[in-house]
């Protein structure tokens, strides 16, 4: 029989064992990396030759940066647009889909609206280059057939701006749409029954039942979608390369070319650290938003 | 009489109005199908048309003499293949990795009594909230630290373990009896074999999961290949068929398009055959 003291320590030693692989490759290359950027910053550096201290420097010239605080500006009208619309049309395509009684039906719908998701978003912003062309572009060509203006996709700022929301929302909607499918699915049946027998119209029900209980996926939904469209940088690499002139110049691909191109690495990592810093203030404003108006049962 | 009538009548015009109803979101839901699957589509089309022929208008969504000289020129003029088994490597070698990883320290973090396993838990599970794009500076020093610039190894390496998976499998565990776990011990089955012979079997389905998430997020992985990467033998599809893009030019279109198809039909297949825990990996990212 052993002490109970050496049986526990055993077990002990099991779990650090167990947790090890994945502790060094998360301490590596996610928890050092994030403090590196922080220290980063304070320096002058091109990678190759020595590093200067240069204190708070670097961030003092990002407040004078135009270039910096435009591509912010750019991105999070960006993101707005992205996530507003892919919220608003994924809740409505799963509103849709969920009076179908067909699951075959239903599976064949989700199956459609999944399918950009399988590609990745820098082959599809490859095509999306030839579907948008403005002068050869299937889009154009169309818009021209049914005697409407083309759009100068590609070439104007505007239509940049469009091209990159549309192909981002048209991408990432079967993200939204299988959410909602799965949170109305989970409504409880007798309560929307209960509303209807009571003769609640269908948008009374929607607004008055139905948002209520999907809310904190709403609010899902928007974290995750203004999170990861604040990095948004395949497609505009891809499309537009930031332009024309700095229209879609987003803050990711800032990055890359200061850091990677110019090789400020200082430089680059204090805009990175702004940005982490950004991010933060989204994830902690919608947590305030989720309790004050989010409802969980 | 009259109020039977009435209210006959008034259920009678309701079901009509849900009829039109239902009709009218098929016909919502359809066209927003069709919209969704008409780039691909035309991808498709398109990579089935001589380069000569891929600009004629009107676009050819079902092309009356497929070509198929595109696919073999995508394997002859440009190292097609040679991207193909890059992503399969590295995607495979990351998945593989992450499956061990994180099967083990979700294991650990839901059933094994250890001192510091919350505090080590909510750590990891902050990184989480750590987007790559901002900590990649860093992160390529490091790989340049170590000697792994331009290696197909700098994609691997850094993601073989990751807090997704060990919150996903972690949550997992949590809901499996413990009395298995105890009833092995006493009979002298040792902590490992606990885990490897009863606890991991049962997790099939969250390893799918995390599988076929895994799959797609580094299958169709732009970023990091675009930075730790320089020769050409050792692109990634992504990378491979952007800067095939960029040196081919305008006139091969359809060679490049026919590269974009190849790369997303094993995303496809993968797809068909594990809907459903594509749609359960989504759906148990929004209830944490």
């Amino acid at each position: 029989m052993q002490p109970a003291r050496s049986r526990a320590r055993r077990e002990a030693l099991f779990g650090y064992a167990m947790i090890a692989l994945s502790l060094v490759v998360v301490f590596v290359f996610t928890a050092a990396p994030i403090v590196g950027s922080f220290v980063l910053a304070l320096f002058k550096w091109d990678a190759i030759s020595s590093p200067q201290f240069i204190g708070l420097d670097n961030f003092e010239a990002l407040l004078q940066d135009k270039t910096i605080t435009h591509s912010l500006l750019v991105t999070a009208g960006l993101a707005v647009m992205i996530v507003f619309l892919q919220v608003a049309l994924g809740l409505w395509l799963a509103l849709l889909v969920a009076r179908r009684a067909s699951a075959i039906v239903r599976n064949l719908f989700r199956a459609a609206f999944f399918l950009p998701m399988l590609a990745s978003a820098a082959s599809i912003s490859i095509v999306m280059t030839y579907v948008f062309n403005d002068h050869f572009g299937v889009i154009n060509y169309y818009l021209g057939a049914l005697h409407l203006p083309t759009v100068p996709w590609l070439s104007s700022a505007g239509g940049a701006t469009a091209t990159i929301v549309l192909v981002a929302v048209w991408q990432q909607l079967g993200f939204t749409f299988i959410l909602f499918v799965a949170a109305l699915g989970s409504l409880p049946q007798d309560v929307l029954e209960a509303a209807q027998i009571d003769g609640a119209s269908s948008a009374r029900l929607f607004r008055q039942i139905k948002l209520p209980l999907i809310s904190p996926t709403v609010l899902f939904a928007c974290t995750v979608g203004l999170i990861n469209t604040m990095q948004l940088f395949d497609q505009p690499y891809v499309m537009t390369k930031g332009g024309p002139g700095e229209a879609t110049y987003t803050t990711v691909l800032v990055v890359y070319q200061t850091a990677f191109q110019n090789l400020q690495f200082g430089y680059a990592s204090a805009m990175s650290v702004l940005l982490f810093a950004v991010l933060l203030v989204i994830t902690a404003v919608q947590f305030t938003v989720s309790r004050k108006w989010v409802f969980y049962s | 009489m009259t109020a039977i009538t009435l209210v006959a009548a008034r259920t009678q015009s309701r079901s009509r109005r849900i009829k039109l109803g239902t009709l009218l979101s098929l016909v919502v839901l359809i066209a927003a199908a069709v919209l969704v699957v008409a780039p691909i589509a035309w991808a498709l089309a398109t990579s089935l048309r001589t380069p000569a022929t891929s600009f004629d208008q009107p676009p050819q969504w079902i092309p009356s003499d497929p070509v198929w000289s595109n696919y073999k020129a995508v394997f002859q003029q440009v190292p097609l293949a040679g991207f193909f088994v890059n992503s399969f490597l590295v995607t495979g070698l990351i998945v593989v990795g992450q499956l061990i990883t994180s099967t083990m320290s979700g294991y650990a973090f839901a059933m094994v009594r250890f001192r510091g396993s919350k505090a080590l838990f909510w750590i990891i599970l902050a990184t989480m909230m750590v987007p790559l794009q901002t900590t990649i500076i860093p992160v390529f020093l490091i790989i340049k630290y170590l000697g792994l610039t331009d290696s197909r190894l700098s994609l691997i390496l850094p993601a073989v373990g990751g807090a997704f998976g060990t919150f996903l499998m972690r949550q997992y565990f949590l809901q499996m009896p413990r009395e298995l776990g105890e009833a092995g011990r006493v009979d002298g089955a040792s902590h490992f074999q606990v885990f490897a012979r009863i606890y991991a079997p049962m997790a099939r389905a969250p390893m799918a999961t995390l599988a076929v998430l895994t799959f797609s997020a580094y299958w169709n992985e732009f970023f990091r290949p675009l930075i730790f990467l320089q020769s050409t033998s050792k692109f990634t599809l992504p990378l491979g068929l952007v800067t095939l893009q960029g040196t081919l030019g305008t006139g091969s279109i359809s060679i490049v398009l026919a590269g974009v198809i190849i790369a997303l039909i094993p995303s496809v297949l993968i797809f068909l055959a594990a809907q459903r825990y594509f749609v359960e990996g989504i759906v148990a990212g929004s209830f944490r």
